[in-house]
């Protein structure tokens, strides 16, 4: 079944994605770039075509707040932030997923202040990697669009009623216009049926206490059982996108696609629309006859453990590309990445590659001298673990 | 409507087996208030003594539904289960936010004022101890002047708290908020009719209810209620009414019992000097003169 095609841009794509979700209760606050989302749900809400409550909140953290009331009824929520807005609401998302409310944000990355800045790096969505919230990063506006409707499925999945947040690079992906098929209502009211009322919900027919305290002698295991739920849902992650495929015709292969890895002898790590980059320099690079393969790394939390493993058997060189700063030490993926490859006992030599803080380019000359420098590594040179890709200044 | 009191309440409870010390005037309101409200009521409570007393897994105080909400998001979480269980078609429920003094009027302050703007149909209860209980009996923008509190000491230097209460009741009317009103545990009858009222008003209502604490104020704990009348019957606490753009008094007695009377009984106030208790005095008798000239047709 395939929809009608239309050229829009990718925060508008993230607000057809959620009127084909269907949600009861939409509660957000403006933040550039994320604005265009919220302006277009609330002409969707005025002009019916989507039935739910628009909630006119007076701050990231009542957007979040409220949505969390909803969903404790049993109510599909929906809200959308970026950056100061992300922060600002922080103490609501583990608040959220302790409570284990099936709520699907979509956060337009971008840089944190101070200095002030509204364009794309992923910083944001880092600070809140260990919120219990699953964590997407998406390409395109087609996977912004349809991500809205797998998120909702996922999370509403009763094994794993967890909130999910999509992250859509700030402008380089939210202001930029694409060919976008729009899904037919029909399919996505197949696919994601009406919510059921959730197990936890607060009802009249089974009255209920949430968001409850738990003391030293059960507060442990609330956490494991949370902690171990998020890790199980890695299947459902591709079980998911594997159903959206069987509807909808294309899918995304799951927590992680991996690029041109089989025979790669060095192999770059990328989240967001930066991949798109890179698939053009993994292409060129193969037809001079360089065995580089790419990895676009969808999921951070649940950290895909064991498909990177497999992806990256016999890869003798990794680059984390992370739009992150972690001061003090490096850039989160890579940490990630490094304590991933521990885990499946491998040792490829690796470097860890920060660029496009602020909304600064990563060109693809930029991608090229990063495969360059992994194949330095390989011939032995003694590089720093991590590089600075396109920096100004020294340091 | 029939009136409510004790003998025309039912004898259902949906708010008991808390931890709340003994004496608690806060628990005692919200007793009350679920009683008029009934078992299709949904509550919402912020972190504070309510919420910590209440919710100690696997114990849990309310019948009825009930989450702890952020501490700052008591109007904008009970905004969202209405508009959820609104938007699911559940008919016949109430949503109530109750939150303390620090809850509503300094962190929650933003999210309730979010609530009144878009008059969604909840009921919010201000419980009003005059400090942050729970994490110690610290001040807040409710503690009233010459108030001794552990963020606010009685010194060579100060009186302890140097600031007058918010009014927190006139700030909630400026919204044009469906109906607004004041009461106390010492006047529960009062307080009962006004948590009916503010069951059948559509839109938001707000009730700031006076609470009296006996361990955060030192007192014994029986004497909760007279306390919570004697603030009232000495004028530093007042009974009033916002509905349809009119303020109105409940109560205007023609004679105040002495304000020393109600403050030395509390340890917070016992550092108190004449001087300082005329100077409590005068503001009350400027604030009466206010109500009465400006609330009285
Ligand atoms: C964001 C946040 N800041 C601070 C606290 C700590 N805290 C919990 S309860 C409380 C005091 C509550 O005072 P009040 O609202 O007056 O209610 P009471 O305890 O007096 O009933 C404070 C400061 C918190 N839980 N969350
Ligand atoms: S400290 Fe005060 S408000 Fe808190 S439970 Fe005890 S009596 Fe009630
Ligand atoms: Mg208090």
């Amino acid at each position: 079944m395939s929809g009608v095609k239309r050229f829009i841009c990718g925060d508008e794509a993230v607000a057809e994605g959620v009127r084909l979700a269907r949600p009861h209760v939409v509660s957000a606050y403006p933040i550039t770039p994320q604005t265009i989302v919220v302006e277009r749900l609330s002409e969707y809400v005025e002009e019916g075509s989507l039935k739910a409550r628009y909630m006119h909140v007076e701050s990231e953290h009542s957007a979040m707040s409220c949505a969390i009331g909803a969903s404790s009824v049993g109510a599909r929520a929906f809200t959308a932030t970026s950056s100061q807005g992300l922060l600002y609401m922080a103490e609501t998302l583990p608040y959220a997923s302790g409570a284990r409310l099936p709520i699907v944000m979509m956060n337009a990355n971008r840089s944190i202040a101070t200095p002030w800045n509204i364009y794309g790096d992923q910083m944001d969505a880092m600070f809140l990697l260990n919120s219990g919230w699953i964590q997407y990063y998406v390409e395109d506006a087609q996977e912004a669009l349809d991500m809205m409707i797998q998120g909702y499925r996922l999370a509403e999945d009763p094994e794993v009623m967890t909130p999910v947040m999509i992250n859509v690079d700030g402008f380089v992906l939210t202001h930029t216009y694409e060919l976008v098929e729009i899904p037919l209502q029909e399919a996505v009211d197949g696919f994601l049926p009406p919510l059921k009322m959730p197990l936890n919900s607060m009802s009249l027919e089974s009255p209920k206490s949430l968001c409850i305290s738990a003391g030293n002698d059960t507060n442990m295991e609330f956490n494991m059982k949370q902690h171990f739920d998020m890790l199980r849902s890695a299947s459902a992650i591709e079980a998911v996108d594997r159903a959206f495929g069987e509807t909808f015709g294309r899918t995304y292969h799951g927590a992680l696609e991996a690029i041109d890895t089989e025979d790669a002898r060095v192999v770059l790590i990328t989240a967001g629309t930066v991949t798109g980059t890179a698939r053009g320099v993994v292409k060129a690079l193969r037809a001079a006859g360089k065995k580089v393969g790419l990895i676009k790394l969808r999921v951070l939390r649940p950290f895909p453990v064991q498909r990177l493993i497999e992806a990256l058997k016999g890869v003798e060189a990794v680059g984390v590309l992370d739009k992150n700063i972690s001061f003090g030490y490096e850039g989160t993926i890579f940490t990630n990445v490094n304590s991933a490859l521990m885990a499946g006992q491998m040792s490829p030599k690796t470097l860890g590659f920060i660029g496009g803080i602020g909304g600064r380019d990563i060109t693809k000359a930029n991608l090229e001298e990063a495969y360059g420098k992994l194949f330095e590594v390989l011939e032995g040179a003694d590089l720093d673990r991590v590089q600075y890709l396109n920096v100004r200044c020294d340091y | 409507m029939v009136k409510l009191n004790a003998k025309t309440l039912h004898n259902e409870e949906y708010f008991y087996g808390h931890k709340a010390c003994g004496g608690c005037g806060e628990s005692l309101a919200l007793r009350h208030a679920m009683k008029v409200l009934g078992p299709n009521t949904f509550a919402a409570l912020p972190a504070g003594c309510m919420a910590a007393v209440s919710f100690i897994y696997p114990n849990m105080a309310f019948t009825t539904n009930a989450m702890i909400t952020p501490f700052a998001a008591t109007g904008a979480v009970a905004s969202g289960i209405a508009a959820g269980l609104e938007a699911l078609g559940i008919d016949g429920t109430q949503t109530i936010g109750i939150a303390g003094d620090g809850g509503t009027a300094d962190i929650g302050f933003q999210a309730l004022s979010g609530a009144i703007d878009r008059n969604d149909d909840i009921i919010y209860l201000a419980t009003d101890n005059e400090a942050y209980m729970n994490t110690g009996i610290q001040k807040s923008g409710l503690t009233p002047y010459g108030t001794r509190t552990t963020t606010s000491p009685a010194g060579k230097n100060l009186p302890g708290s140097v600031n007058q209460k918010k009014n927190m009741f006139e700030i909630v009317a400026a919204h044009g908020i469906a109906y607004a009103a004041t009461a106390s545990v010492g006047y529960l009858e009062d307080f009962l009719a006004k948590v009916a009222k503010a069951k059948e008003t559509r839109g938001t209502s707000y009730i700031h209810v006076f609470v009296p604490c006996p361990t955060g104020w030192g007192y014994p704990a029986h004497k909760t209620v007279s306390l919570a009348k004697a603030a009232v019957d000495s004028g530093l606490w007042y009974l009033a009414e916002y509905e349809k753009g009119a303020f109105k008094l409940n109560r205007n007695p023609g004679s105040f019992t002495p304000v020393a009377d109600y403050l030395k009984a509390q340890s917070r106030f016992r550092h108190l000097t004449e001087e300082d208790i005329s100077r409590i005095e005068a503001a009350r008798d400027a604030k009466w003169e206010n109500m009465r000239r400006q609330w009285q047709g």
